[in-house]
């Protein structure tokens, strides 16, 4: 851990999530510092999908304490809850089929200060640019996943959930991403980062906390990764 | 056959006065659909309290406050049905049809099909079920206007603009703006609108009082015409249902265009053989649903 603890961004205690009948989440607690850069590691069903969708206010229902910046969250509407500054990319990426790449870009409603201007959006994905007075469902995979992470770094959100966003792209769109995460990162994002294997983010987290059968069963720092791997791909199936 | 070039354009011209109604209605349930995954039974029936907000507002509003000489405009009535219906709308989704969010679309359907019933009862206890006629119509949209090929009211003339003005100022609105990029994204997926910090909650409550709120401005535009009754919504919705089928359920530009070619095949229908008028549409309704179940303009699923 470092020694000077950042500001806290997210602190979950005692969380418990549900879907109808079945409860996903069994008690989880984390902490994510200001700036922090944290992936959610775990196999398909694990519930890092449901830990995502649980700060941004999506489960079915949650019980326990989800605080952003000190503000409790568990019993606030979701549009609410984004309003206190969080973005949130989904697995299936969300691109919505009936609007343009350019409304769909300025669909999400300015959340915090500061959100990348439009121009610095195209610069950033050139690609989008070319393509903006397309459907959204018209772009490839990965152009995809560019526009779904544009829009909310559009909207000036400090604290991002990104799920499993490298998954099925190309490596070389993968590469892409992965120095697009090193940019935020250096801007002060605070990012949570859904994914399969300790891999693509292995330079650049912080922590990777280890989620099995809806608890956190591990937590490894950036300096214990190395020593990690044999357990990690233990509980990651690999 | 006997048909001259001027009966099938008169009739032609009738079926798209009748169409402009089907387009408007069938807007309205489409902006729900898409939206609030309800078929809004109640449709017809507020469409009825429209056409008697503008009679009631006309003949009885004067009285009631002690003015007799008060009379609620035909311009005025225009406004003030569609608020007070609207109105009505927000009041029945938030009271009623948000608390059955969670469950099956055939509780919206079931509920709102129980208050088109009762609200079709109560009017049909009060005031007379052959129809009341409105006496409202502006001296300006009286007489015939020559159309070169025949003699056509003015007043139709004017249902037939003002009503495809209003059905391609919706589309305009939902398609290429960005109010309408919301209403677009809460039709796909409201879930992931409300987490880019949208309030779809309110989103939802508006667009079903836009949409009863279109179905009284449509009320307004038919008391001249038809009689004022309390089951002239419940004639009207069948209708409008089957033209909602032909569409495909949920198509903005579907619907509009479904609505006015239905009501002009109506027209035709009414030249050519006149007793398959009333049931050409829903002939065709069934031979759409065989051939391609989504509808014309619907989206397979």
């Amino acid at each position: 851990m470092p020694e000077a603890t950042p500001p806290e961004m997210l602190r979950i205690s005692g969380l418990h999530a549900f879907y109808g009948e079945s409860h996903i989440l069994h008690g989880i607690d984390l902490v994510v510092g200001e700036g922090e850069l944290v992936t959610l590691l775990g196999r398909n069903g694990a519930g890092r999908t449901t830990i995502l969708k649980s700060i941004i206010g999506l489960v079915g229902s949650r019980t326990g304490s989800i605080q952003v910046r000190g503000v409790e969250t568990i019993a606030m509407p979701t549009h609410k809850i984004a309003h206190l500054g969080l973005g949130y990319c989904p697995e299936e990426r969300g691109i919505f089929s009936s609007l343009t790449v350019q409304e769909n870009l300025m669909l999400p409603v300015a959340v915090g200060p500061g959100g990348l201007s439009v121009a610095e959006i195209f610069e950033m994905f050139p690609n989008l640019l070319e393509r903006r007075g397309s459907m959204g469902t018209r772009l490839s995979g990965g152009e995809q996943q560019m526009l779904a992470m544009a829009r909310i770094l559009r909207t000036g959100a400090s604290l991002l959930l990104l799920d499993e966003i490298t998954e099925g792209l190309a490596p070389v769109i993968v590469q892409t991403l992965r120095q697009l995460m090193g940019q935020l990162k250096q801007r002060g994002f605070t990012i949570i980062l859904v994914e399969q294997n300790f891999h693509f983010a292995a330079d650049l987290a912080d922590r990777h906390y280890v989620i099995d059968r809806g608890t956190i069963a591990e937590m490894i720092t950036r300096e214990q990764l190395p020593a990690s791997t044999e357990k990690l791909n233990h509980y990651l199936g690999v | 056959m006997g048909m001259s070039f001027q009966t099938v354009m008169s009739q032609v011209m009738l079926g798209l006065n009748n169409g402009v109604f089907y387009a408007i209605l069938s807007l309205g349930l489409a902006v729900i659909f898409g939206l609030l995954n309800i078929v809004n039974f109640v449709h017809g029936a507020l469409y009825m309290l429209g056409a008697y907000v503008a009679l009631l507002g006309f003949n009885q509003l004067g009285p009631l406050l002690g003015r007799p000489d008060f009379h609620l405009n035909y311009w005025a009535a225009l406004i003030v049905a569609p608020l007070v219906v609207g109105a009505l709308g927000v009041l029945i989704e938030k009271t009623m049809l948000r608390r059955l969010r969670k469950f099956d679309h055939l509780y919206g359907l079931l509920l709102t099909f129980g208050l088109a019933l009762i609200i079709q009862g109560v009017f049909t206890n009060y005031f007379n079920v052959s129809g009341d006629a409105y006496d409202g119509k502006p001296e300006v949209l009286s007489g015939v206007v020559d159309l070169g090929f025949m003699l056509f009211p003015r007043y139709r003339v004017w249902v037939i603009g003002i009503s495809l003005v209003v059905c391609f100022g919706t589309w305009f609105v939902i398609e290429r703006t960005k109010l309408g990029s919301y209403l677009r994204a809460g039709t796909e997926n409201p879930e992931l609108v409300k987490a880019f910090g949208i309030n779809v909650p309110l989103m939802i409550t508006l667009t079903y009082g836009f949409g009863v709120g279109l179905a009284a401005f449509a009320g307004v535009l038919a008391a001249p015409i038809y009689s004022v009754s309390p089951v002239m919504g419940s004639e009207m919705i069948i209708t409008v249902f089957a033209v909602v089928v032909i569409g495909g359920m949920g198509s903005i530009m579907g619907s509009i265009v479904t609505g006015l070619l239905l009501g002009m095949v109506e027209g035709f229908t009414k030249v050519v053989y006149a007793p398959a008028s009333g049931t050409v549409i829903f002939l065709i309704m069934v031979i759409v649903l065989l051939v391609k179940p989504a509808g014309l303009f619907g989206k397979e699923a």
